[in-house]
């Protein structure tokens, strides 16, 4: 019945399914279909799996052919979440591009901006002149944002298999770094805080107060979650051999993070091609030799462990740094906007909005050009990498010297990595390719752009 | 030009005041030689002159290094002699496989320098084999597929840009391959990077680059009956216009436009 030409493939034509049975799952009536199939007497299916599906990550299609309950193909479908941010960012300056990138991965913002900011400095041959406070500032909330998108990971995944406590715990954990976001940047997701040149504004007074309480939560977070995933019996032998993707297909398929280095290689860019000050922190890169779902998990609690100890050296550096500037020193960068907290929320500063209405027409009209025009960017393409949770984060930027980015491309590690699907399912049960997706960790805002 | 040229020393007569399309671009330094890829047009964003106003109309063009000249400092020497001897051994001819080594910005000036090789069409998956195989290149890892479109680089207006980084030294290099808008044909480097896939085909789907030999070229990001391809230069943003507290928002590229 199921002819070659009816495989599920995301990118065939149409399957002309007129005179296949088809059945709709709406829930809670699974029992009925599977008498229904049993019936029929035929034991390979095509399951189509999400997009709306709660444990495809968002908006993951999944096209699987089952024999009974093997996986014999497995196809992703993307695309459900495309918005054309990289079209966008043509359209506006370089500056507003920030704002734009934030929002692709939307469980590590701070990676997209970073990577972007960068890239746009080294075009403006300014990569040396950003202060070094303002890249103290970046490595702190990169670092943080890491441990909040592998709390992100590994409650999503242990939600997916049932284990709503492991979910729980790790949401909560995470709410305590988003808390340290917010009293940063003013915003829990979405930041645009990063921005070329430097960062939008200095570290609030009592920061080191507030790490130093969220770290000790953060930790105790963390334990629970260990205590309630690793040594469980019934989580080991869900996830032991689950998922498996040798160094070899990691390689080939250019599958990066830390399912890379759950294969034996200790390959992170902070280490390999280090950005923002990187080669001065001391921090591990955790391997594994297994390359199975369970080492994917070990690896990331143990990457939050690493990213907290970076924090905590970030911590340091910036309470030796106090007063030093976070924006870069020429003014025909720097964005102008100081900005200050007022009765009604964060805005710009009263002595800046002093300067330019009532003191100084040069400022105003600085203040005007920089920000409707913006500034102009030298011809020439850069490519800058970050290590992003989920893997190598490229961007890809060219200018055609105007005030706008003439291109700005993402290589998105969860859109490369999901690549790997087909490889690691097929051949295993069909449960097992939750297991399987889980450990990849895709965030489709950052696959579809 | 000496290094501490006037601006009056860049307009001398016959050049109009907004920039001459016919004079010659000035040069920033030591990229050379420069292609005009584009001419931009606009009452904003003069150069090389006081007047702002635009009523010069300026006419600017915008212009792109393609090659560098030898030594091209550091590793790139070397790397760039050992390819050609593996493309020798191979029976590529390095003249015909690439068409230019860019290191932008030069090495010697910037510790940020990037490797680009302009690889001729029909050689790039042999480039690939001998910069993924060779012990002393080994760049094993692709990090994607990039399209640009240059509307105005007639004759190769589509680029695919292919970042590779090779673990083994920590070096990482670009290879650039263009085509012409009315023959849009790359081979597909799967065979050589499988990774290489997807990114294809998001290259297909968004700028209409077709690469041959590719397992499944479809579209991934739009649906498949969508119409063109969204990141070209030609095809439109899009948008409608927003009121707000009753003044109106053009959409985004209605709005005025500084480049």
């Amino acid at each position: 019945m199921m002819q070659a030409q009816g495989r599920p493939h995301a990118t065939k034509a149409p399957l002309d399914d007129s005179g296949l049975p088809t059945f709709e799952a709406s829930g809670g009536d699974w029992d009925q279909i599977a008498a229904e199939i049993a019936e029929l007497g035929e034991e390979r299916i095509v399951v189509n799996m999400g997009p709306q599906h709660p444990s495809t990550h968002g908006v993951l299609r999944l096209m699987l052919e089952i024999d009974g309950e093997t996986v014999t193909e497995a196809r992703c479908g993307i695309g459900y979440l495309h918005t054309g941010i990289e079209k966008n960012m043509e359209f506006r300056t370089w500056t507003q591009g920030v704002t734009f990138c934030t929002r692709m991965d939307y469980l590590a913002p701070f990676f997209q901006e970073t990577a972007y900011c960068l890239a746009v400095e080294r075009l403006l041959g300014v990569a040396d002149d950003v202060p070094e406070r303002a890249q103290v500032i970046r490595v702190f909330l990169m670092e943080l944002n890491r441990v909040a998108s592998h709390l992100v990971c590994l409650g999503t995944g242990g939600n997916e298999m049932g284990a709503t406590t492991v979910m729980t715990i790790s949401f909560t954990a995470r709410e305590e770094i988003l808390r340290i976001f917010e009293m940063i940047t003013g915003l829990r997701m979405n930041h645009a805080f990063v921005r070329p040149g430097g960062v939008a504004q200095d570290v609030p007074a009592g920061l080191s107060q507030e790490f130093a309480r969220v770290e000790v939560e953060v930790r105790k977070y963390l334990k629970q979650l260990s205590d309630l995933m690793l040594a469980n019996p019934i989580f080991t032998s869900r996830l032991k051999g689950t998922g498996h993707l040798s160094l070899a297909g990691a390689m080939a398929l250019g599958v990066t993070g830390p399912v890379l280095r759950s294969a034996g290689l200790p390959y992170d860019v902070r280490k390999a091609n280090p950005y923002c000050g990187y080669e001065t922190y001391d921090f591990d890169v955790p391997t594994s030799t297994d390359a199975d779902a369970y080492a994917r998990v070990v690896l990331r609690l143990e990457e939050c462990y690493q990213s907290l100890k970076i924090a905590a050296q970030c911590i340091e550096r910036l309470e030796k740094s106090t007063g030093d500037p976070v924006m870069i020193a020429d003014k025909k960068i720097a964005w102008p906007a100081q900005l200050a907290i007022g009765t009604d929320g964060m805005g710009n500063s009263l002595d800046h909005i002093k300067e330019i209405m009532g003191e100084s027409m040069e400022a105003l009209i600085h203040h005007f050009k920089l920000v409707t025009e913006g500034f102009r960017v030298p011809t020439g393409q850069v490519f800058q990498t970050v290590e992003h949770p989920r893997g190598e984060l490229g961007a890809h930027i060219v200018s055609d010297g105007g005030t706008r980015p003439y291109r700005a491309h993402f290589r998105d590690p969860s859109f490369n990595n999901l690549q790997a699907v087909a490889l690691m399912c097929e051949g295993g049960q069909v449960a097992d390719v939750v297991v399987a997706v889980a450990s990849l960790d895709p965030v489709l805002g950052g696959v579809d752009r | 030009m000496t290094d501490d040229a006037t601006p009056d020393d860049v307009t001398p007569g016959g050049i109009t005041p907004g920039g001459d399309i016919g004079a010659a671009p000035t040069d920033p330094g030591h990229r050379k030689p420069l292609e005009v890829v584009d001419v931009r047009t606009g009452m904003f964003g003069v150069q090389g002159s006081g007047d702002t106003s635009g009523y010069g109309g300026l006419v600017h063009p915008v212009t792109m290094a393609y090659a560098s000249p030898r030594p091209y400092g550091g590793w790139y020497d070397e790397a760039v002699d050992i390819l050609a001897e593996v493309l020798a051994e191979a029976g590529v001819s390095f003249d015909a496989a690439i068409n230019g080594v860019l290191v932008d910005p030069p090495f010697a000036t910037s510790k940020y320098s990037e490797l680009t090789l302009h690889v001729a069409p029909e050689h790039l998956v042999a480039v690939c084999q001998a910069l993924r195989d060779d012990q002393d290149l080994r760049f094993e890892l692709s990090l994607g597929v990039s399209g640009v479109h240059y509307p105005g680089d007639v004759g190769r207006e589509l680029h695919a840009v292919y970042h590779l980084t090779s673990i083994t030294h920590s070096r990482s290099l670009r290879l650039e391959v263009s085509v012409p808008d009315g023959d849009p044909h790359i081979p597909s480097t799967t065979t050589v990077y499988p990774t290489n896939d997807w990114h294809e085909r998001e290259t297909w789907d968004f700028f209409g680059i077709i690469f041959d030999g590719h397992p499944a070229l479809a579209r991934i990001e739009m649906p498949d009956d969508w119409p063109g391809h969204p990141q070209r230069k030609d095809y439109p943003l899009g948008g409608i216009p927003v009121e707000y507290k009753g003044a109106t928002v053009p959409p985004p590229d209605q709005r005025r436009s500084y480049s």
